[in-house]
């Protein structure tokens, strides 16, 4: 045993290996990447582990390790849920053997996200359980009773970290290595494993019965507690639970209630936690799902207690919730008159904007500007996906119209084709997302025979998320090399017309490729492809020749490339940033940039 | 010990690295630390905080408005941005060398001077210049090690230099080490 600190997403993957788990699978996503990652990096014997090519498919792979009687993991962030939905709901009435641990991460804020989703209300939706962890030695502890409930209901259990929690680093104390558990095996059993509507009407009616026995249960957890006894009461969940801990702290005789184990809501717990209040304070974030769970408890219980919390406007409907947020919430609540002066910022400049950008030297950039290039005067819709060139979106670039989800720029393309034929219909894919949920895509394109370009912006790893290896790549996490699935031959073999490889950043040749694909009729496919600059870390540079500038900034105006900036009226290169990709020398009309000498 | 450290910047300048090591040196001397990081689209050249929590006071992953001892900016806007994170006397060490936002209309004319002169007229504030102060090391991305040196020399992070050396040298990659250690010593420099 040791001490070990972490980040909540480690401190979950340590919860899963101390448990024993058999199998862990899962799709890049923050906040919740660090999982499998932690995962695959400590060491453990005999634990099977994958990046899967989506939520879905992880799904699925843990579901059969669960029905081996296997305790398995799949992990993902909030919107892969949705990708995983179709099994887990069907699963949820099949019910599991092994212990499964459905790790479903929420974004507050959003700060990386589409949206601000609340798996929380997926987990009644689903009918199963759900533990909200505060802190990561909490997300720690409950992953590995997420583990013992599973299989004690033998119903796969839904942990659910937000961001604050996922990417806040604690010390959990654990064991320096892992052995997985023993498991019996699959048996078959057809009347159990294979869903028929009557066996889910039977099971439908079983899940309601049990899920009564659960919040029972969950009622004598220690994950929900209370402290004080004052006749206002704050209920709070989550990271929420950890803000207004920490302003709370200065007042101990105010009734803090904690609910970790949001569904099925542990009643009895809340009906004596609550006795003598007569308002309470839901303090959470996402949707008001406490306050509402409150709501109906009291309605059930006629009790007069009045709620506040987002219904009633005490708390921000959307957002995340922060120290401060709860200072001002709470304190309002109770009537309390705060010490703390906001600081006086008058006079301060203005700090600049800093919308997040592609990267100095990103090929992403290089394959926009391509494109953008050979549509020039030329009506056409970009439609773009998930990852890293979301940000071709951004000014100077601006070749971002759409971005909805996962492969939806593929599909989404062909809808724009169908209905403005007059217009080129582009779609711009990662290779990751590609693989993810692009190929679908392409094939019904093909098959309903849309006039349109794909383009893949291969970099040969899933950048956004922290460089996860995927089907492209040749490696996976359990062994390397591995055969590399060819993105060229996957787009023949489904019937694109024509597909040109080409490195973007030689840049005729990209905008060569772009109008030839243009000129064609069907759907045809550019792949660009060029590695991620985070990765392959290039060591050259270029320079602007200040002699032969002529300050025309066309560099800076229609790339947009951190490095370059305007110093005296001409373009600068901080070579700091540099990774001597050359666009900005291809784009140059003087020939004023080059290789820097030293 | 209690002592909350903010430190900011901008995606890519290397914080990251800067906080993991204060964590780990202030839990080499025995005290309790939680912190939190940005991570995700924001990092790529987006305004970047970490919040280093030491000692058994802190209940959440966030120091609050008021709450921090010292601001480590590693950029002059960014400590505007979070000034109000500090404490009436807390005190900040920052990066004079601006970093430029990549729209054209809003790099023109920023330079850092305004920000560093606000800093100064609100709070207790050592100076850095990244670019001097890298030069020998012939890359400002080690600013971040280098900045510790000056924090570790004014005595405001709370903790020895040695143990901040000894994380240094478990955290870096070997090839960079030496330069890494120069850089820290430099920084010390600064700082006394």
């Amino acid at each position: 045993m040791s001490k070990k600190y972490v980040m909540g997403n480690g401190a979950i993957a340590l919860g899963a290996l101390s448990a024993g788990v058999n199998l862990v699978a899962g799709y890049p996503g923050t906040p919740s990447s660090e999982i499998i990652e932690t995962v695959a990096k400590y060491p453990h014997d005999g634990t099977y582990v994958e990046w899967s090519v989506n939520e879905k498919a992880a799904m699925e792979v843990a579901s059969a390790a669960a029905y081996c009687g296997a305790r398995a993991m799949v992990t993902m962030k909030q919107v892969g849920l949705n990708v995983a939905s179709d099994p887990l709901m069907s699963l949820a009435y099949v019910g599991v053997k092994g212990g499964m641990v459905v790790v479903s991460a929420d974004d507050p804020g959003p700060i990386s996200s589409q949206t601000e989703q609340d798996t929380r209300r997926f987990a009644e939706f689903a009918r199963i359980p759900v533990f909200d962890p505060s802190s990561p030695e909490e997300a720690f502890e409950m992953t590995r009773e997420a583990f013992a409930y599973s299989e004690k209901y033998k119903t796969p259990v839904i942990l659910r970290p937000t961001t604050r929690v996922d990417h806040a680093y604690a010390s959990v104390d654990c064991p320096d290595s892992f052995t997985a558990g023993e498991y019996e095996g699959f048996v078959k059993d057809s009347k159990k494993w294979v869903i028929f509507p009557r066996l889910s009407y039977m099971n439908h009616a079983a899940i309601e019965k049990r899920n009564v026995e659960i919040g029972a249960d969950f009622s004598a957890c220690r994950f929900n507690s209370v402290s004080g006894s004052s006749k206002k009461a704050v209920v709070a969940t989550g990271v929420s639970f950890a803000y207004a801990s920490e302003f709370l702290k200065a007042y101990p005789d105010v009734r803090l209630i904690k609910v970790g184990t949001p569904y099925p809501l542990p009643e009895s717990f809340l009906l004596e936690a609550l006795a003598g209040v007569d308002e309470a304070l839901c303090f959470e974030e996402l949707s008001p799902y406490i306050e509402e769970s409150l709501l109906k408890l009291i309605g059930k219980h006629k009790l007069g207690i009045t709620v506040r919390g987002k219904l009633t406007g005490d708390v921000p409907p959307s957002g995340e919730n922060d120290a401060d947020s709860a200072k001002r919430i709470i304190s309002r609540f109770l009537g309390l008159e705060t010490d703390h002066a906001a600081e006086d910022m008058s006079g301060a400049p203005e700090p600049p904007a800093r919308p997040p950008v592609l990267c100095a030297g990103c090929p992403h950039r290089a394959s926009f500007y391509a494109v953008k290039r050979a549509m020039k005067g030329k009506k056409a819709y970009f439609c773009g996906d998930i990852g890293c060139y979301t940000l071709g979106n951004a000014m100077p670039l601006d070749m971002v119209d759409t971005c909805l989800c996962m492969g939806a720029g593929i599909t989404m393309a062909q809808g724009f084709n169908h209905m403005d034929g007059e217009a080129v219909a582009i779609s711009f894919t990662g290779d990751s997302t590609f693989f993810a949920s692009g190929i679908t895509g392409v094939v019904n394109a093909v098959y309903n025979a849309a006039d349109m370009i794909v383009c893949i912006l291969d970099n040969s790893t899933t950048a956004m998320t922290g460089h996860q290896p995927h089907p492209g790549t040749g490696r996976n996490l359990m062994s390397s090399p591995v055969e590399k699935i060819s993105i060229e031959k996957i787009l023949l073999a489904v019937g694109v017309k024509k597909v040109v490889t080409v490195d973007p950043l030689d840049l005729s040749a990209a905008i060569a490729a772009v109008s030839e694909c243009a000129l064609i009729k069907g759907v045809k496919a550019v792949i660009f492809k060029s590695p991620c600059v985070a990765i392959v870390r290039p060591n050259k540079k270029c320079a602007v020749n200040s002699e032969k500038c002529i300050g025309c900034l066309r560099c800076v105006r229609e790339l947009g490339c951190p490095a370059l900036s305007v110093k005296d009226g001409r373009a600068v290169i901080d070579s700091n940033l540099c990774t001597g990709c050359g666009l900005c020398a291809r784009v140059c009309p003087a020939d004023a940039i080059g290789g820097d000498p030293s | 010990m209690n002592r909350d450290i903010m430190i900011c910047g901008v995606g890519g300048q290397g914080t990251v690295l800067a906080s993991r090591i204060i964590a780990a040196s202030a839990m080499d001397e025995g005290n309790p630390v939680h912190s939190a990081e940005t991570i995700g689209m924001a990092q790529r050249g987006g305004p970047v905080t970490s919040h280093v929590r030491i000692g058994s006071g802190a209940f959440s992953p966030l120091i609050p408005a008021g709450g921090a001892d010292l601001l480590i900016a590693f950029e002059p806007s960014e400590a505007v941005r979070n000034l109000k994170y500090l404490k009436k006397d807390g005190f900040v060490i920052v990066n004079s060398v601006p970093v430029k936002p990549t729209s054209l209309g809003s790099s023109e004319g920023y330079d850092g001077k305004a920000e560093i002169a606000f800093i100064k007229s609100k709070r207790d504030c050592l100076t850095v210049d990244s670019e001097a102060l890298c030069a020998p090391f012939g890359s400002s991305k080690f600013f971040n090690v280098a900045v510790l040196g000056a924090a570790a020399a004014t005595g405001k992070l709370g903790l020895s230099a040695d143990t901040l050396r000894a994380e240094i040298i478990k955290t870096v990659p070997e090839r960079f080490l030496e330069k890494n250690m120069a850089a820290f010593e430099a920084g010390m420099k600064i700082g006394e």
